[in-house]
């Protein structure tokens, strides 16, 4: 009979407690200047800090793009990024695609080829499109889905996901 | 429009806020007043998957930053409750003197904030005795070793033990001039809802209020009120937007029916959500039924006996997983099939392993891939092509009911008709002929084509009926009540479209309420394939009955008789028959009805049956010969789900379905080690389908109305996955029959694919 003893964590939290960084980020279009911690990622500084809900937490292995933002206009992983790696920079989230009421492409094409089911992939889903005609505005069925590899769906089998990029693609 | 509006292809009313500002689910409800102060859940987990608990120290957890109270079971008075399915079997939500599988809960650490939580329970010191950890089924079921001491077995249902007839073995294949064994393992799964689960709880005037990312709040608030010991109606479950279930979110689980009893203990309102890690390893899982079957029958094609011995790993609890074997894979068994002999037993045993649950299709995909890969080891038997073996013992179209011999009865179903039409689209015999050449050639690349054809049962879970309820607001707007609970199915345009075609009221100016036990206390959720079939024939019958209503009102209104009132649906307004231009509008009803709060009607649709859906699938894929590697590149799906009400709706079901049934059969195992140890515990590990793993999806469309309702509707939830995962499996395995290749279980990795290969030729 063996016995195990559970682990203990090698550093005390309140070692890295206490310690804060001032960040200035620009969040679809309005500054944002905060303290944070250096563990806080930049995901959970949109969502707990600046309260915009929309970009969404799947997993906690860099593996599911849910939490897709656009970061100095390029698609970025927010949970691969702390927040302290962001202080200048300029965010885009889903919140800050449609303009005066009127949805972007990306987001029609997504509402008319029923791009989404129960939405929580989709947020991340739509942020990675865009960044993906931005890199390649003509893409084929075969390079849709290879840029989209990063992002799961659980839901819709990705074929309305792929048929509203390319049909995004095409009404450009 | 003119005509109904049921049938057309509708854009969802959700998607412009799930669009625009993303849905609302539980971890994004930091406006809710009564979640302020709220402290945060962390649950301390077994690491071993079986042991008894000698220890159990939370001192050095307790001291550490923002902890406000740390719980084992004592401290929650907690006790051992009985299963729902083997009262024999007994265990406590927090874990009381041994440990059954990794992730079982031992303590709650309550912080102020969430990441206080994970840091605190990284300093609970738990002492182990180990006990012989029990991860393989057929050794579970023979062990010495037990789970559940007072079960005095492992094996915790059985048909047999149920009184049902027991296999005869060979004896019931002695006439038949071909028999043939298999033994498949339909693997484990993780349902990978992409939204984890999460809770919130906070006492309120004596009232529990729980919010829960569930398929079930009616169901849910049912299992708090025994987890808290108090009357139902002492609780109200809210349920925000739900990011996917597959039926992992039925029922609620231990971390979620603490919440309550914590609340009450410290005070607040209470948070709780878990980590994709802590999801793997504890939300349930699915599938997981080793298979041995023997098929018999004529060397011209005619199968005339099956048997199916399943054995189903029920996990570390008797959880609901324990009955899907009986009560779904045993009915399921003999599938599309005119069999003359039909044995099937299934046996439920408990291993150290995370319990299994429902999971999209639960217990008829087992039943169906059993039986499919069966067929096809019969026609590879005889040499003949799989798709004639199945056309040769195909049931014949029926209008009327048809009882099997293991003893169901199906509504209607033209089976042979779907597989036509899908082998049609697919270009069967094009395919055959490349596959032909291919194999002359002696390619590296072989093609493979798998087909399946299958019926499932939907709607098939008692009570068979739906709760809805109508109200027209004073302003003419309608509210439409319901027990089914949405999330991604789309209902909030289904059940508008629904109520508009009866009442004539635009789809924009009805709303969609659900998943609030207050505003909605009876209901039977979203599972299963039974939303549509009962939920939505419940509204359908409530709008009926609703203008039936608004005529006497309208009557009065016109002073006219009841008998000469006419809705038109087009304007939404009643008038005397002939007379169109003097009319009273919904709003004019609702407000005769009552100024304040309009006209209600509410009621019951009882179903008194399931349906059965059915349909034919064809999967073609690429097979290297040399790595193993398969690309999947053409899936042909034509599902017969009755009368359809959106099609856009239809399909976005049968592609979801057809990815999970491809990720079963090509790429998705959850793994343990022999000691019980989790292997697949993220996403990085666990090998969740992307979009470059599947092709775009050939939907062949067929109608086939059932009786069982008014809409004629069938499910369509589980369809894709039940119909997909034979035929993709088969097309591996089809690639490679020439090599002397039988059978590859699930997952077909390039590995397992490469293997196999290597053992033929050797």
């Amino acid at each position: 009979m063996i016995a195990y003893r559970g682990k203990r964590s090698a550093m005390a939290p309140n070692q890295i407690w206490g310690l804060k960084m001032k960040v200035s980020i620009t969040v679809n279009g309005k500054e944002h200047h905060g303290d944070v911690e250096p563990r806080t990622l930049l995901v959970h500084y949109i969502r707990e800090v600046i309260g915009l809900t929309g970009t969404n937490v799947g997993c906690d292995t860099s593996s599911c793009g849910a939490c897709t933002i656009h970061m100095n206009g390029e698609a970025v992983k927010s949970c691969t990024i702390l927040a302290v790696q962001a202080d200048g920079a300029s965010v885009t989230t889903i919140e800050g695609l449609a303009r005066d009421g009127v949805m972007h492409p990306m987001q029609t094409a997504f509402m008319e080829n029923h791009g989404l089911q129960c939405g929580y992939c989709t947020p991340g889903m739509v942020m990675a499109a865009i960044g993906l005609l931005n890199e390649n505005p003509k893409p084929t069925e075969e390079e849709v889905r290879m840029g989209l590899e990063g992002n799961l769906c659980r839901c819709t089998g990705y074929h309305n996901i792929v048929k509203s990029v390319l049909a995004a693609a095409s009404a450009k | 429009m003119a005509g109904s509006i049921l049938g057309n292809r509708v854009l969802r009313k959700e998607d412009p806020k799930f669009l625009t500002s993303g849905g609302k689910y539980i971890e994004d409800l930091n406006d809710e007043p009564l979640f302020a102060g709220a402290l945060h859940v962390t649950y301390v987990r077994s690491t071993v998957a079986h042991a008894k608990l000698t220890k159990i120290d939370l001192s050095d957890c307790k001291a550490s930053p923002g902890v406000v109270a740390v719980f084992t079971a004592q401290d929650l008075g907690l006790e051992e409750e009985p299963s729902n399915f083997n009262p024999a079997a007994k265990r406590a939500h927090l874990a009381i003197g041994k440990v059954r599988w990794v992730g079982e809960l031992i303590a709650a650490v309550i912080t102020e904030r969430p990441d206080q939580g994970e840091d605190a329970i990284e300093r609970a010191v738990i002492e182990y005795e180990t006990l012989e950890p029990l991860t393989d089924v057929e050794k579970a079921m023979n062990s010495k070793t037990l789970i559940y001491e007072e079960c005095g077995t492992n094996i915790v249902m059985g048909t047999v033990e149920m009184g049902m007839p027991d296999n005869t073995g060979d004896e019931l294949f002695k006439d038949c001039e071909v028999v043939v064994k298999g033994r498949f393992m339909n693997q484990r799964v993780a349902p990978c809802p992409l939204e984890a689960r999460g809770s919130a709880a906070t006492w309120l005037d004596g009232r529990l209020h729980q919010w829960i990312s569930t398929q079930h709040a009616q169901g849910v608030r049912n299992d708090v009120a025994k987890a808290n010991k108090i009357d139902a109606e002492k609780i109200r479950i809210i349920t925000p937007d739900v990011g996917g279930g597959f039926g992992a979110k039925i029922s609620a689980y231990s971390e979620e029916l603490l919440l309550g009893n914590i609340a009450k203990h410290v005070g607040k309102p209470v948070r709780w959500r878990e980590t994709r890690s802590e999801s793997m390893i504890s939300l349930g899982h699915g599938r997981a039924q080793l298979q041995y079957i023997t098929i018999g029958g004529t060397k011209a094609g005619r199968v005339t006996a099956y048997q199916l011995n399943a054995i189903q790993d029920s996990g570390g609890w008797v959880d609901v997983g324990t009955v899907l074997a009986p009560f779904m894979t045993r009915p399921m068994s003999q599938g599309v099939y005119d069999i003359e002999k039909m044995e099937c037993r299934t046996t439920s045993v408990v291993t150290n392993t995370a319990p299994i649950v429902a999971y999209r299709g639960a217990g008829r995909p087992e039943a169906t891939a059993a039986i499919e890969r069966a067929i096809d080891l019969f026609a590879a038997e005889i040499g003949k092509d799989p798709a004639e073996v199945r056309r040769i013992n195909l049931i014949p179209k029926f209008m009327e009911t048809h009882k099997t011999k293991i003893g169901h009865t199906y509504d209607v179903g033209d089976y042979g008709a779907a597989l036509e039409k899908a082998m049609t689209v697919a270009k069967y015999s094009e395919a055959r002929a490349e596959q032909a050449e291919r194999r002359k050639r002696g390619d590296k690349v072989q093609l493979g084509i798998g087909v399946s054809v299958y019926v499932e049962i939907t709607g098939g879970v008692d009570p068979m009926q739906e709760h809805a309820k109508i109200t027209i607001l004073p302003n003419g707007r309608a509210v439409v009540y319901t027990g089914t609970s949405p999330h991604g199915q789309g209902h909030v345009t289904s059940w508008a479209m629904i109520a508009s075609s009866e009442t004539g009221i635009d789809i924009a100016d009805i709303d969609v309420v659900w998943g609030d036990t207050d505003l909605v206390p009876s209901g039977g959720g979203t599972m299963g394939s039974r939303s549509l079939q009962q939920g939505g024939a419940a509204v359908q019958k409530v709008s009926i009955e609703l203008v039936d209503e608004a005529r006497k009102l309208a009557a009065q209104l016109l002073e006219a008789n009841e008998s000469d009132i006419v809705l038109d649906k087009s304007t939404g307004a009643f008038h005397v028959a002939g007379t169109p231009s003097i009319s009273k509008s919904w709003s004019d009803v609702a407000k005769a009805a009552n100024a304040k709060s309009g006209m209600s009607h509410d009621g019951i649709f009882v179903a008194n049956s399931a349906t059965f859906p059915f349909g034919a699938h064809i999967a073609i894929v690429e097979v290297d010969t040399e790595t193993g590697q398969v690309k999947h590149r053409r899936h042909i799906a034509c599902d017969d789900a009755g009368k359809v009400v959106n099609p856009l709706i239809l399909d976005g079901q049968i592609h979801g379905g057809i990815a999970q049934g491809t990720a079963q059969a090509l790429l998705e195992e959850f793994r343990y080690d022999s000691d019980g140890n989790p292997l697949t515990t993220n996403f990085a590990d666990y090998t969740f389908i992307s979009a470059v793993e599947l092709p775009s999806i050939e939907v062949v469309h067929m109608e086939t109305p059932t009786f069982v309702n008014p809409l004629g509707a069938k499910g369509i939830g589980e369809s894709g996955t039940i119909g997909s995962t034979p035929a993709v499996q088969s097309a591996v395995i089809d690639a490679l029959l020439h090599l002397g290749v039988r059978h590859i279980d699930m997952p077909t990795t390039p590995e397992r694919v490469w293997s196999a290969i290597a053992n033929a030729s050797a």
